[in-house]
């Protein structure tokens, strides 16, 4: 089957995310200036990248449902920005409980990354609201393929422009994410391909949901009965 | 491609033998609900084909998807030679629509509305004039429309409507707000005589089959009703209403 | 065209039509004509009901205020008078973004236009230019005001430098401007969903333009040659041409149906 099984892909994240823990808990280095705290880093940065591939998947998908016009890449696009809006909400949570480990506040205006997501997360936060502000069905996939676009394009250059103004007087809170030393890259990579296998598991299960929906709703009005 | 007419000896061109609006299958749908279902016919060059069915029938989207303004969602389309909606573009300007919407601008006057319309399809302000002459509108036509009465949009929005003299005309209950005087005058432009492809759509039965050479009968999108005209009585199109 | 025998105004028309040399009459129409058709019709109509221009210039003289009683200052000058600035032309921009489409989407401008032969790129184009110059009025209004209302340091001085922010800055909300207010126009919340959408997809711009005017803004030169930092008017710079290329890719599908 072309479609990657549920069962294997929940199996596979499971498995994933044992090691990954066990990596960040027992394997990983404890970092010398920020403490046990830093293991949250681990967690943080791998939602954070598959967040924006989620939403740049998005903006591909709808790239495609408006050349094809088939409404499956819509579906595929929908689900790529939800599930992302609920990993960025994470990133969110998970970046201030850093930074107030780190620097004692909830919020930090001087880390670029998390001001950039912020404005992202606002912007895809319309996102719904517009679909929902829209009837026709037709028309509310397309319009909507067109905000994905726009909102995808928009989060690289987006970042480009906060990281210009973030100001290099301040020394950046939560680190660089380069440079790490072979333990802690190892351990993030894991993290990084279990959080991404989450991602791909829950937008699996999610497509499948709708699509049985979608059918069920199809034979109900074939067979006459009111959906 | 149309820079040669050919004319043959009754004078119709080669364009006229082929039929201007060929439906195979048309299906549009909102959402899950089928706005039009299968709807298939062939309307001939200078024929009229009138439109009857409830509200919510499908008349309208009929007419808008002909009018090139919403595409078909499976089923073939093909208006004065051109295949829907790849080809679309090409015969808009050779369709007129005269919707419910009177499509002018209501701070504008009724000239610079038709002034703007001109100018969209690359037409001599001189066109405009006759126009407004051609429905009696030339003494109103440096008012703004929201001061006209609804009459007199009417008018307007016919002379809009026809102001590229177009090839296919497409209308939507057009006599609904026209006093008997008016209907007369804009006849020439609109009605039989004008020697378009006609597409109307009528709550009239009387009217209707008087003016037309084929009848569609649309209800709940689907065809009920798709005959000559001549065979068709006010009593068959009463019964699509009830 | 017309019925043997009878002759409508249409037969003598018809010749005049299609008789015009060197033409198909059924060509699409030249997109530069097109753009001005739209934008005399767009600037008439907003002089008969002048619903953008007043009501822009109204709002951001009447918030300059606002922050004077709300920031308990006389003057301001440096980063905090370009954020002040900014942020009001911001806003009273968003008021000319919620306007740019209504009157088409009411009075069925939209199947007007669509039912013409000509390129619909041009309505982008059109109305991002009618956009642009709402702005540019407002500012030659709201930057005078600011001068005289809040700004310490004389606006003589900052003038120079500032034109190519309030150039750069103008394009970009142009732009997407456009583009957010053709989305939201067709949706049942379209006067909130515009100035939401929009917002968050200014941000680049306000951090461009607020860093590229606040060392303008000082009495005395804080350094530098008065000009803008070259790095923030780059930054505008491309991501005005990023943004007005996606707009114009994309604009088509919010048009059809």
């Amino acid at each position: 089957m072309r479609r990657p099984s549920l069962r294997v892909l929940s199996i596979a994240t499971i498995a994933a995310f044992c090691v990954s823990l066990s990596l960040v808990f027992f394997y990983a280095p404890i970092e010398a200036e920020e403490g046990f705290l830093q293991k949250i880093f681990y967690l943080h940065v791998p939602l954070a990248i598959v967040t924006l591939c989620g939403f740049v998947i998005g903006g591909l998908c709808a790239i495609a449902h408006l050349r094809t016009r088939d409404q499956r890449w819509d579906l595929r696009s929908y689900v790529a920005i939800h599930m992302s809006l609920i990993f960025g909400v994470a990133v969110l949570i998970t970046g201030s409980i850093w930074a107030r480990g780190s620097w004692g506040h909830w919020w930090v205006w001087s880390e670029p990354t998390l001001v950039s997501f912020l404005i992202i997360m606002l912007l895809y936060a319309t996102y719904q609201p517009l679909r929902f502000a829209i009837e026709d069905p037709e028309r509310q996939a397309r319009y909507a393929s067109v905000f994905a676009i726009t909102a995808g394009a928009f989060v690289p250059m987006n970042f480009l422009a906060v990281r210009l103004s973030a100001s290099y007087l301040h020394p950046r809170v939560l680190g660089s994410s380069s440079n790490l030393p072979a333990p802690m890259a190892l351990t993030f990579l894991v993290s990084l391909a279990a959080v991404a296998l989450l991602f791909a598991t829950l937008c699996t299960y999610e497509l499948a949901a709708k699509r049985t929906r979608i059918l069920l709703k199809a034979r109900s009005r074939i067979l006459g009965y009111q959906s | 491609m149309r820079d040669i007419e050919v004319q043959t000896a009754n004078g119709r061109t080669v364009e006229d033998i082929v039929a201007a609006v060929e439906l195979d299958g048309l299906t549009r749908n909102y959402g899950e609900r089928a706005a039009l279902d299968d709807v298939t016919l062939k309307l001939d060059a200078a024929q009229t084909l009138v439109v009857f069915g409830p509200n919510g029938a499908g008349k309208t989207t009929l007419l808008r998807v002909l009018a090139t303004l919403l595409r078909p969602h499976a089923g073939k389309v093909t208006v004065l030679g051109a295949e829907f909606p790849d080809d679309a573009w090409q015969v808009r300007g050779r369709i007129g629509l005269l919707g419910h919407d009177p499509l002018l601008y209501r701070e504008l006057t009724a000239r610079e509305n038709l002034r703007y319309h001109a100018r969209l399809h690359d037409i001599d302000d001189e066109l405009v004039e006759r126009q407004l002459a051609a429905v009696s509108m030339t003494s109103r036509a440096e008012e703004p429309v929201r001061t006209l009465s609804r009459g007199m949009v009417q008018r307007v929005a016919v002379a809009r409507a026809t102001l590229h003299d177009p090839e296919l005309l497409l209308l939507d209950e057009p006599y609904a707000n026209l006093d008997p005087a008016a209907i007369e005058l804009v006849e020439p432009l609109i009605g039989p005589s004008s020697g378009c492809t006609r597409v109307l759509s009528s709550h009239d039965p009387g009217r209707g089959l008087a003016e037309s050479d084929l009848v569609l009968g649309l209800r709940a999108g689907r065809v009920a009703l798709l005959a000559d005209a001549t065979g068709v009585s006010t009593n068959a199109v009463a019964e699509l209403y009830r | 065209m017309s019925a043997p025998g009878k002759t409508s105004p249409h037969a003598a028309m018809s010749q005049d039509v299609h008789a015009r040399p060197g033409r198909s009459a059924h060509a699409p129409t030249g997109t530069a004509k097109v753009v001005r058709a739209l934008l005399r019709k767009e600037l008439l109509v907003e002089l008969r009901t002048l619903e953008s221009i007043p009501g822009m210039s109204l709002f951001a003289v009447t918030t300059f205020v606002v922050f004077h009683f709300a920031l308990n200052q006389d003057t301001v000058s440096g980063q905090e008078a370009a954020g002040i600035l900014w942020v009001t032309l911001l806003f009273a921009a968003m008021l000319g973004v919620n306007r740019l489409f209504v009157a088409d989407a009411d009075q069925g401008g939209f199947d007007g236009f669509l039912l013409a032969p000509v390129d619909r790129t041009a309505l982008l184009i059109a109305k991002a230019i009618a956009l642009l110059a709402y702005l540019l009025v407002l500012e030659l209004i709201a930057v005078p005001a600011f001068g005289l209302l809040l700004l310490g340091p004389p606006l003589g001085q900052a003038l120079p430098g500032l034109l190519a922010p309030l150039a750069l800055g103008d394009i970009g909300v142009a732009a997407i401007g456009t583009l957010v207010a053709a989305l939201a126009v067709r949706t049942r919340a379209r006067d909130l969903l515009g100035p939401l959408l929009a917002l968050p997809l200014l941000v680049p711009i306000v951090i461009g333009c607020a860093r590229a005017s606040a060392p303008l803004f000082y009495a005395t030169r804080v350094g530098g040659d008065g000009n803008p930092p070259l790095r923030w008017l780059g930054t505008l710079a491309l991501y005005d041409l990023v943004f007005g290329l996606i707009a114009y890719a994309v604009f088509d599908f919010l048009l059809e149906d």
